[in-house]
């Protein structure tokens, strides 16, 4: 078993925000799995819409959590990653993001799972 | 092999607690080591001793206090999953000045840090969504 410190945790989003509280708390264990070690971000399908920029609650009575996602590189948090194609599938680029997010291929995905020691999907 | 299990999903409406329980047990059979079982989302109803099904069906609540019982398995729910679901030990009830409280003792409170470190600690994390 690798030494704990060494882990690398892959923290995986593939809901919408604010339909359920999920983005919010998977947001919570990404602050604070980077607290302890090495953390990155993947969104896949509609999770995408997690990070998309200029979004509004006010009318929701929900709280705006996606400007936390901006923190994430203050967090450390610097590997934040999509699928391209589901950017496509949704007429969305990653300018349309209010954070930097790198569009990887399907086999760059697949990779991303191998390099992980810890798979978090919610 | 030592094991932790992550529980999201909430009894009854989904399968996750369940297969959950049913993994967990299969662990312990199987001579593995279950460093723990973290609540979360809504996962952590599963801590809740108000829970009374039929008598012909099973009770998810007191079928994980009886694995922490026989095994000594640590079951911890996330602070702020369970307090924003209402799920309330009684420290936390006095805290917030709430008149009742439903968490099963056999449950702990703890924060997010527990399910990060049992992420570090295991040989596998296994995550059970709804």
């Amino acid at each position: 078993m690798k030494k704990p410190a060494m882990k690398k945790f892959l923290f995986v989003l593939d809901k919408p925000p604010h339909g359920s509280v999920t983005g919010q708390e998977a947001l919570d264990a990404i602050l604070m799995g980077s607290a302890f070690t090495q953390c990155s971000v993947l969104f896949l399908r509609d999770g995408l819409y997690q990070v998309l920029g200029g979004q509004d609650t006010t009318q929701l009575a929900t709280k705006d959590y996606s400007v936390t996602y901006k923190a994430l590189a203050d967090y450390g948090v610097t590997g934040v990653y999509c699928r391209q194609s589901h950017l496509g599938e949704r007429k969305l680029d990653t300018s349309d993001l209010a954070i930097a997010v790198q569009a990887l291929s399907e086999a760059e995905v697949k990779q991303m799972f191998v390099d992980h020691d810890v798979i978090l999907s919610f | 092999m030592k094991f932790s299990v992550a529980v999201f999903g909430a009894p009854y409406s989904s399968q996750a607690s369940l297969t959950a329980l049913r993994f967990s047990t299969a662990v312990i059979e199987a001579k593995h080591d279950l460093y723990r079982v973290f609540f979360y989302h809504d996962g952590v109803y599963c801590g809740n001793s108000l829970i009374t099904p039929p008598q012909d069906e099973i009770n998810i609540n007191e079928a994980w206090c009886n694995l922490a019982k026989t095994h000594d398995t640590e079951l911890v729910v996330c602070i702020a999953s369970a307090l924003r679901r209402g799920m309330l030990d009684k420290t936390e009830a006095d805290r917030y000045e709430k008149t009742a409280w439903n968490l099963s003792p056999e449950f702990t409170v703890s924060g997010l840090g527990q399910l990060i470190d049992a992420g570090l600690e295991s040989d596998r994390l296994v995550t059970f969504l709804p």
